[in-house]
This record gives structure tokens, sequence and C-alpha cells, in this order.
């Protein structure tokens, strides 16, 4: 299981990089691979307003469409097209394939989200 | 019942036995004694089956079937022939369920027949991607409206008022436990009214739902419709008789979202109603939306074609109370029998069908409005099913028309009150001139 030390992590196996106002978001690399591949992403719109929690991307894989939740609350500003087209990037680097990309309204979320070492302790 | 049950008294003593009763009575302990039911059912007495078969066929005597009488109604349900080869190729014991499969990979042949008929339903309706079959048109329309909403995050649904009255019942249904708002777009000379859909259309409007021919018989400005539903950025859904995309432009190919409608025309019989089947097409984008069942194609291991159940993701069984819908079913044999009809009929087939058809139910038009008795009630291009207004009170002149062995056309005024003595008739191409003219003749008496 590969885990980057400079991300966040989200129990429901989410990652976050934070970059000032805007985060980042994307799956684990131990998400992705407990799903296998992954052959399609329903993306929210831009402008959707999410809360921490929310259900806000399906992820279908061969073998399950799952949902992914936001990890913090915020604006969806973008959202990653290059996964419509190649959802497979996602199982290939699951820490360079950001699904979207969120303006926080509550930027202090973040410090309740796992560290690296957190998030791997609950994966075992 | 004896005899339609395998087991001996000698087989269910066993039976019992194996599983520690002594009796039936015993097996039944559970049962409180308060709700058994001792002594006989007050039922009369069973009949031989030599005595039930012909009390059966006495009961059913008594309907009018379109063998003895010659139909001019249609009303979403059409008299069309279907080759004799069907009635016989459909009993066949390997076709002969109407399930869905669950364990589909095992019934190659079955998901065969399935893929081919999505072929079938992609080509007549220009959209690429087709289920498996619905229930019916009026579910396949209700389907098509969640979805929508599910598509576009938007809940209001705008139908037109020429979509056929009890789809839009089934439409109101599913919308009232789903929080939709459903709306009306009204008729003008029998077609949607662009004024009013452009009155109506508005940042809520997940779709626009129309009927092509609608409940009228009458072709509806589909790309005027579609244009200014996708300026809204709204889904457009179009709901069509099949035997009459053999002849006119595609949904499809006028932009339409998402093609649904009653199959039956394909080489169902009438059975009094039903069953029928829904056939559903959709664009590519809207493909992980749509409900029910999808076959694919692909290849085993050694290269082979074979068939799967593809997109199973979006269903229940998997997605749980997430599913695109609830519906992981379809009407198998009924889409099965469709699939025939195409194949028999051939592209061909289907257009000279749509053709005489067209042809037949325009002789007719033009024969009862000469006699001065009936007068057009709408003059807005129609396929197989029109509208005129009768001079009789419609009842009186349907009664008249039983005794002469005709089933006459459908009274307007019940679902829309405004229509006084409209009369809406279908002519299909098993009706010949003679025909026709009697008709014509009689009703003009």
């Amino acid at each position: 299981m590969k885990l980057l030390e400079e991300l966040k992590y989200a129990e429901s196996h989410e990652w976050v990089k934070v970059e000032v106002n805007k985060a980042y978001i994307g799956i684990t690399d131990y998400a992705q691979d407990k799903l296998g591949d992954v052959v399609y992403v329903e993306m929210p719109e831009v402008g959707t307003i999410v809360e921490a929690g929310d259900q806000f991307v399906v992820l279908e894989s061969v073998k399950a469409a799952s949902d992914v939740y936001a990890p913090i609350s915020g604006t969806v500003v973008e959202v990653n097209d290059e996964l419509e087209e190649n959802p497979a990037l996602i199982n290939e680097s699951a820490y360079d394939a950001w699904i979207v990309a969120i303006d926080m309204s509550l930027p202090e979320e973040t410090d309740s989200l796992l560290s690296a070492e957190e998030y791997k302790s609950i994966c075992e | 019942m004896a005899r339609y049950i395998g087991n001996t008294n000698d087989d269910r003593d066993k039976m019992l036995e194996d599983i520690g009763c002594k009796d039936i009575a015993s097996l039944f302990k559970a049962v409180p004694d308060s709700v058994l039911l001792k002594g006989k059912l007050n039922i009369p007495e069973a009949l031989s089956e030599m005595e039930l078969v012909k009390h059966i066929k006495s009961l059913s005597d008594e309907n009018f079937n379109t063998d003895d009488y010659t139909c001019f109604l249609g009303r979403g349900a059409y008299d069309h022939y279907i080759p004799s080869a069907i009635d016989q190729l459909i009993l066949r014991q390997e076709f002969y369920t109407s399930y869905t499969p669950y364990q589909p990979e095992i019934s190659q042949g079955t998901l065969q027949a399935i893929f081919e008929y999505q072929t079938m339903i992609s080509e007549l309706t220009g959209l690429p991607v087709a289920n498996a079959s619905m229930y019916d048109g009026a579910s396949a329309l209700a389907e098509a409206a969640v979805m929508s909403c599910e598509a576009t995050r938007r809940n209001e649904i705008l139908i037109a008022n020429s979509v056929h009255p009890e789809s839009r019942q089934v439409l109101n249904t599913y919308a009232k436990f789903r929080n939709i708002i459903v709306k009306e777009i009204q008729y003008n000379n029998g077609q949607t009214d662009l004024d009013d859909l452009n009155a109506k259309i508005n940042d809520n409007t997940a779709a626009v739902m129309v009927q092509s021919p609608n409940y009228f018989g009458i072709i509806e400005d589909v790309e005027a419709i579609s244009e200014i539903v996708h300026k809204n950025k709204s889904l457009l859904t179009v709901s069509a008789d099949p035997v009459s995309l053999a002849i006119l432009k595609s949904p499809g190919e006028m932009g339409a979202d998402i093609a649904l409608g009653e199959g039956q025309p394909l080489g169902n019989f009438l059975n009094f109603g039903g069953p029928y089947l829904g056939f559903m097409a959709v664009t590519e984008k809207l493909m992980r939306k749509m409900p029910g069942r999808i076959v694919g194609q692909t290849s085993d291991k050694e290269g082979r074609r074979g068939f799967v159940l593809t997109l199973q993701t979006r269903e229940q069984h998997i997605r749980r109370e997430k599913a695109t819908s609830n519906i992981c079913s379809n009407q198998a044999l009924n889409a099965l029998q469709a699939t025939m009809y195409l194949t028999f009929m051939g592209k061909e087939g289907l257009k000279e069908v749509a053709k005489l058809c067209f042809n037949k139910s325009h002789y007719a038009y033009d024969q009862l409005t000469k006699t001065n008795k009936f007068k057009p009630l709408f003059t807005a291009p129609f396929f197989k099913e029109f509208a005129v207004t009768s001079e009789k009170p419609v009842n009186k002149l349907n009664e008249k028309l039983l005794e002469n062995k005709i089933i006459g056309g459908y009274n307007l005024e019940k679902d829309y009150p405004e229509l006084k003595s409209g009369y809406l008739l279908a002519v299909t191409e098993k009706r010949t001139k003679e025909e026709i003219d009697v008709f014509v003749r009689k009703a003009g008496e």
C-alpha cells in the first residue's frame, strides 16, 4: 500500500491535497486496489456545493459502483476531465489522479483529517 | 389435481417420515386452529376437463375478437398482421419462459436473442444504446422521466398532453413518490403547442416528453421541440410507434436523448391489453443512467463470440438503494416476439407495413370526411391513426357498427372533455379496401 506523507486522508478512503484554499481530492491506493479496474467516474457538476460527508462522486469498477464522499466542505471548482476518457488512471497512479477540486468553505476541517500514518493504521 | 402432481401417496408418506411428521395435519400444526378451514370450501363442484373446456370456451366467445370482427380501434394497441411462423416459434421450449435469466451467461441463446433485439431497437430509434425491454410503453416513459431527473439533477417534467393519457397517469404515479413535479403542455391543432412549451420550460425542467405519432395519431414537429429543449439544457424524450419509424425520421436523428414506446405493434398479439413490452434507447451519455438490463457482446478466452449482461453495476443487486431503477427484469418473451417479427419482415417489409398503414388510413380519412357525417378534428399530418368529429353520438355509432361486426373507434371525449364527439380511428395494413368501404358506408348511414 502506497502512501504519501504530504497528503491528508479520510477514513472513507479519500486523499486530500491542500493548495492554499483549494483542496484536490482523489481515492487512496488502498481503495483503488480494493475496487479493481475503474471503468467510469461519475463527476459532480462544477459549482456543486458539498458538505463534509456528502456522497459526491460515483466510481464504477468491474465489480461494483462505489460512492466517494467529500472529506471536506466547499464548492466543486474543477473536475478532472482526463478521467472521463481514461478512468484507469485511478488504478495506475491513485495519487496523481485527482478527481475533483474543492474551494474549501471550512479550511479548519482539514485538521481533523488523518495523517498518512493514522490512515495506514486503519487500513491494517 | 392428482394428474398434474407426480407424487404418489407412498412418496408423500416417505417425505413426511423423513422430516418427522406423522401426517399432513402435523406438518401444518404451526397454523393456529382458529384460522384453519374445516369442512368444504363454499364453491361449486369441480368440473371434468371436458366440461371445463366447454365452459371457458363459452366465456371467451363473449369477447369480440379481431378474427371475427373488423377492427378500427387503436389507442396504443394495434391490430397488425402477425406472420404465422411467429405463433409456432414462440412456443419453442428454449424460449417459452417470460423471465429474464438470473444465471444469464449460461443462457447464451436467450442473451443473443436479446442482443439482436437491442440492435434492432437501436437501429429503429436512431440511438446507440437500447435495453433488453421494459414492462410496457407507459412504464418506460415513467422510467425515462426518473432517469432525466437523475441525469440533469432537476426535478420538473414537462409532458405534452397529446401523450397517451394512460402513460401520463403512470408517470404521475411514479412522480408522486419521488418529488418530481409534472406539468403538461397544451396541444394546438392536435400538436404540441410550441408557445406553451416556451412559456413553461425553465431552469428546473429535467425533460420534455412528447409522443410522435401522438395520441391523436399526429406527427409532432420533434425537431422544433428539440431546439427549444436543448437550448434549455433539458433532455428530450420521444415516445414513438415503432412501425412508424420505418418511414419517419428516427427520434435520434431529430435530437431525442431518449426514445421509447409501446412495442406491441411489433408482432405481439393484442392479448386483450397485455402482456406487452416497452422499448427504450438512449444516447451514449445516458447509458449508465438507463434502467433495465443490457446485454453486451464480448469474446471468451478462446476468442469466440459470446454474450453477457453488462453494466450491471447500475442495478439493484449491486447498487442497492442507489440503483438507477428497480427494474431488473424485462419482457423477454415479448421482446423475442418483436425480434422475430422484425426479422421476418426485414427492413423492406416493415417499410411496406408502414406505407400501407399510412395509405389506408388516409384513404379511410378521405372517404369518411366525404360523407359529411364526419368532420376533420385537426389538420396536422398523421400516420395510421386520426381523429374526426362524429355527427352521431359516438356510443350509438359504435353500437351500430358492432352489430355489423365492426369494432369502431374511440370516444375522445372520455379523455379530453373539450373534444366533443371526437372519434379516434386506427387503420392498419390488415384493413382491406372493401372493409374500409363497408365501414364508411355503415358509419355514414
